[in-house]
């Protein structure tokens, strides 16, 4: 009877990769509305149906007791080079920052690699998407590296975790290339700072024509000229310099970020600034210009001697009270598991708490134009949940179920494996 | 120039909070680490010691009261593994065994990164050499006195160290040229000996087999003279000395290690040389022979996190430190880095997540733990009655992500206030924009820079120095 009951349940039961799940009795923070205590969420068909303090089963959704748990939308890194890079120092095993100054076309989703280990690594902390960006933000002398991926962490191929494919343009700001201080003195340094303001000079000439190319280019192709010849290079600069995908500018020094915004209001073109290290006087400029920021580690060291010494930890909140919109980043491979703890910090520094976890979702989907797919718990956005025993910035929480576009995936990882393994070591 | 004087500001500052010697914290969460948690609790501070814990401690009439309430107090955090403080590089790499440097020797007081640690609650570093010998230079243990002077850095009677490094640091300069990348030694460097974890072994085996030699040497000489002879003495070996202390234990190994072969090696070869590895660095794959680990008796000084950076890094998992515990090892988390030892707490707070420490197990990753591995467990590493009063007051337990540090007492000196450090900013940046405005005055007049461009000093680029203490 027992036996025939199970089978029962178990013809019942949707298939493993279901993608509709109930989730009851749960405690709710869309993000974007209140929270719900005790409340219900719904995802049919891999999106949000209803939310609401009691929902009947239906669609053939699978029951999730929360019961003492916390249910937040999946959190967002909006700066990694995941699936680029595997091992740091093994370049065989790295796709990053390709040779050239002016990359447009190159995609970082078709180099994305499904099976990085980084992959189950990051999701394990409850990141269910993240920003794959071409370049390491060091890189050889680029400027345009290509296009950032926005990659759902679940997926066969790189095709099906591709949310957004061409989220957006990543490009290296030039900055005055001087090291300065005592250490480029030791090493014997003959450059002048006009000879590296002059060579920045040049670069930032160079990238206006560049711009000048694409819009030419677009006005031949407009016109139907009879000798128009496609060249990818430029063909990938037309949503950009259409306003239509934004470029994602690494600018970390006050001048770099003022230069950008410059920039971006002579070419007409949208931007974001990424991994800013300081915010000097820009905060006024950004916000009259609606320029958001993609913040980049928090638990960093200051950038001058002279610095405060939390001088990265009040960062994020400098921006925020300045009235610039902010969302975080870590810019690497190794901790981008660790986004949510570089907001925790920016929260133990000033910024409001309701505010960190924004970062971490809502205001990130947003930024990388998602903003109607992912980053809250909302009616038609996509079921990306993390079910939580506390607070998902700490350390100390365990992230104790994930769903992807309303499916769920797997906690385990390469560390999980190995912690399992070596525990029955004899 | 303007570095210098604001260095001098701080030093300055410091000596006007370094005053009170009796203080009393009362009412705060006491996280003691090995005694329990005191709810509601008070520390009484008297002549550089802890003097009372407990409750309703009654302050003497000469005592500072600290309210702690809504607080938490905690032991000055420990790092087993830091390069703070070390002027210049931290490697002597031209040689496979460079045991006679010592770090004591370029200890840098003034390096701003002191004062950045105290701010996060660090009291006591244990300063190394680098990685790049299989045999480095000798260690040294440090208090963080900012603004004290070199030698009074020291912790006194802590026993002094050798680093030895295994595995991809040491053999790098052994590889064939290969072009420059980020853990590569260059095109331009030559190769020296070893290139492979067999001549690592060789290395360590071969200084110890010379050590035991010249011990023996001194002994036989010590005992002719002891019975009156007049023997010529030995000749003096500054590599061999520090090694021969090794062997009869007056000196800790602190390994820089990886994998598990290599740990098991070293396991082995100390065994079989007759000395102990007092710690284990790094140690990313110590969660595969921990057992033989606890049975050495060796410390294990893990990361709490970081993988995959190399490919000695890639079979690492933040439940190495859990692990390890578990199978009765001694585990600390350390940081090796500037960065990561201003919030070495919140690193403990991962074992949590990885492997389901307890609060007082995860808080002893970077207190009593790191204590015991350096041999100074008597005297830091938790609050109890007659130990230093080296102690840390966050406003929210050490273990959120959300907390920080408002106070550093270090021998019941205060060394930080995160108030006063607040109050002396607008000061700090009076005298920086004087400073500016007179070299801005100078470079006008023609004077100081013979009127040439002047480089305004670091403007871009990450400042974090991957060529000195760098990755591991």
């Amino acid at each position: 009877m027992k036996a025939l009951l199970l089978l029962l349940a178990a013809a019942v039961l949707p298939a493993a990769d279901s993608n509709s799940v109930l989730i009851r009795n749960v405690s709710v923070h869309p993000v974007t509305g209140p929270d719900i205590q005790n409340g219900s969420v719904l995802v049919l068909d891999g999106k949000v149906a209803e939310i609401g303090p009691k929902i009947a089963p239906r669609g053939g959704a699978r029951v999730v007791d929360g019961h003492g748990l916390q249910l937040y939308p999946g959190m967002i890194n909006a700066g990694t080079n995941i699936g680029l890079d595997e091992i740091q120092a093994l370049h065989d095993s790295v796709d990053l920052d390709e040779i050239g100054m002016f990359n447009p076309e190159l995609r970082a989703e078709v180099a994305f690699n499904p099976s990085s280990q980084h992959v189950e690594v990051v999701r394990a902390g409850g990141i269910t998407s993240l920003i794959s960006l071409p370049g390491s933000g060091g890189g050889g002398g680029s400027v345009i590296t290509g296009q950032a991926a926005l990659m759902h962490l679940d997926g066969w191929t790189w095709e099906e975790m591709a949310v957004k494919p061409s989220a957006v343009m990543e490009m290296l700001f030039p900055q005055i290339q001087s090291g300065g201080g005592r250490r480029q003195a030791a090493a014997g340094a003959q450059r002048s700072y006009r000879d590296d303001e002059n060579q920045y000079k040049e670069r930032l000439r160079q990238v206006s024509l560049f711009f000048e190319d694409a819009r030419r280019y677009e006005k031949a192709k407009t016109a139907g000229a009879p000798d128009f010849q496609r060249d990818i290079k430029l063909e990938a600069m037309l949503p950009v310099i259409d306003g239509k995908q934004a470029l994602f500018v690494r600018a970390s020094t006050e001048r770099a970020i003022k230069d950008a915004v410059a920039f971006a209001d002579k070419e007409k073109v949208k931007i974001v600034i990424a991994d800013p290290r300081e915010i000097g006087a820009t905060g006024p400029l950004l916000k009259a210009h609606q320029i958001a920021v993609v913040l980049g580690k928090t638990l960093a060291l200051p950038e001058h001697e002279d610095d405060p010494y939390d001088a990265p930890y009040t960062l994020p909140n400098e921006f925020f009270k300045a009235g610039v919109k902010i969302c975080f980043g870590t810019f690497d491979v190794e901790f981008a598991r660790n986004v949510p703890f570089e907001a925790a910090q920016a929260a133990a520094f000033g910024l409001p708490h309701d505010e960190a976890l924004k970062a971490l979702t809502i205001n990130s989907a947003e930024i990388l134009g998602a903003g109607d797919q992912l980053g809250s718990i909302e009616k038609g956005k996509l079921g990306d949940l993390i079910l939580t025993d506390g607070d998902p910035m700490e350390a100390k929480t365990n992230i104790k179920q994930m769903f992807i576009a309303g499916k769920e995936v797997s906690l385990e990882s390469r560390h999980t494996r190995e912690y399992e393994k070596w525990m029955k070591r004899p | 120039m303007r570095y210098l004087v604001l260095s001098l500001s701080l030093l300055a500052a410091t000596v006007g909070i370094d005053q009170a010697q009796t203080v009393l914290i009362r009412n705060t969460t006491v996280l003691t680490v090995t005694k329990g948690t005191v709810p509601n609790g008070d520390v009484l501070i008297e002549n550089g010691k802890v003097a009372a814990v407990g409750k309703n401690v009654s302050a003497p009439a000469n005592a500072t009261v600290v309210d702690g309430s809504g607080k938490f107090l905690m032991p000055g955090i420990i790092d087993c593994h830091s390069h703070t403080a070390v002027e210049g590089s931290v490697n002597e790499g031209t040689v496979s065994d460079s045991s006679m440097v010592d770090i004591k020797d370029v200890l840098d007081p003034t390096d701003i990164n002191i004062y950045r640690a105290l701010a996060g609650g660090l009291t006591v570093s244990n300063v190394l050499h680098g990685s790049a010998n299989a045999i480095g230079g000798q260690t040294t243990v440090i208090k963080l006195r900012w603004g004290k002077t070199a030698p009074e850095l020291l912790f006194e009677g802590a026993k002094p160290g050798i680093k030895f490094a295994l595995g991809e640091n040491p053999k790098r300069q052994g590889y064939p040229p290969q072009g420059q990348g980020l853990f590569n030694a260059g095109a331009a460097a030559e190769r020296r000996y070893p290139g492979t974890r067999m001549g690592v072994e060789e290395v360590i085996r071969q200084s110890f087999t010379e050590a035991k030699i010249y011990q023996a040497e001194w002994k036989t000489y010590k005992e002719r003279a002891a019975r009156g002879e007049h023997p010529i003495p030995p000749r003096k070996d500054l590599r061999l000395e520090p090694l021969v202390e090794v062997l009869e234990g007056q000196r800790y190994v602190h390994a820089h290690s990886y994998r598990s072969d290599e740990i098991l090696m070293l396991l082995r070869t100390a065994d079989e040389m007759g000395f102990k590895i007092r710690t284990l660095q790094h140690v990313l794959e110590g969660y595969k022979v921990a057992k033989e680990i606890a049975a050495h008796g060796a410390g294990a000084s893990t990361f709490s996190d970081w993988w995959s950076y190399k490919i000695e890094a890639y079979d690492a998992t933040p439940y190495n430190a859990a692990i390890m515990a578990r199978k009765g090892v001694v585990v600390s988390l350390n940081s090796d880095s500037d960065e990561l030892q201003r919030h070495l707490n919140l690193e403990a707070a991962k074992t949590m997540r990885y492997g389901g420490l307890n609060e007082t197990e995860a808080l002893a990753m970077v207190t009593i733990n790191p204590a015991k591995q350096l041999g100074i467990d008597d005297k830091v590493g938790s609050i109890e009655v007659g130990k230093s009063a080296d102690l840390v007051l966050f406003d929210k337990h050490p273990l959120s992500d959300f907390s920080k540090p408002l106070k550093v007492w270090i021998d019941g000196h205060q060394y930080f206030d995160r108030d006063k450090d607040l109050e002396m900013r607008p000061g700090f940046e009076q005298q920086k924009k004087a400073l500016q405005e007179k070299q801005a005055a100078e470079g006008r007049s023609g004077r100081g820079h013979g009127g040439a461009a002047v480089n305004p000093g670091p403007t871009a680029g990450p400042m974090v120095d991957l060529t000195g203490g760098g990755r591991s």
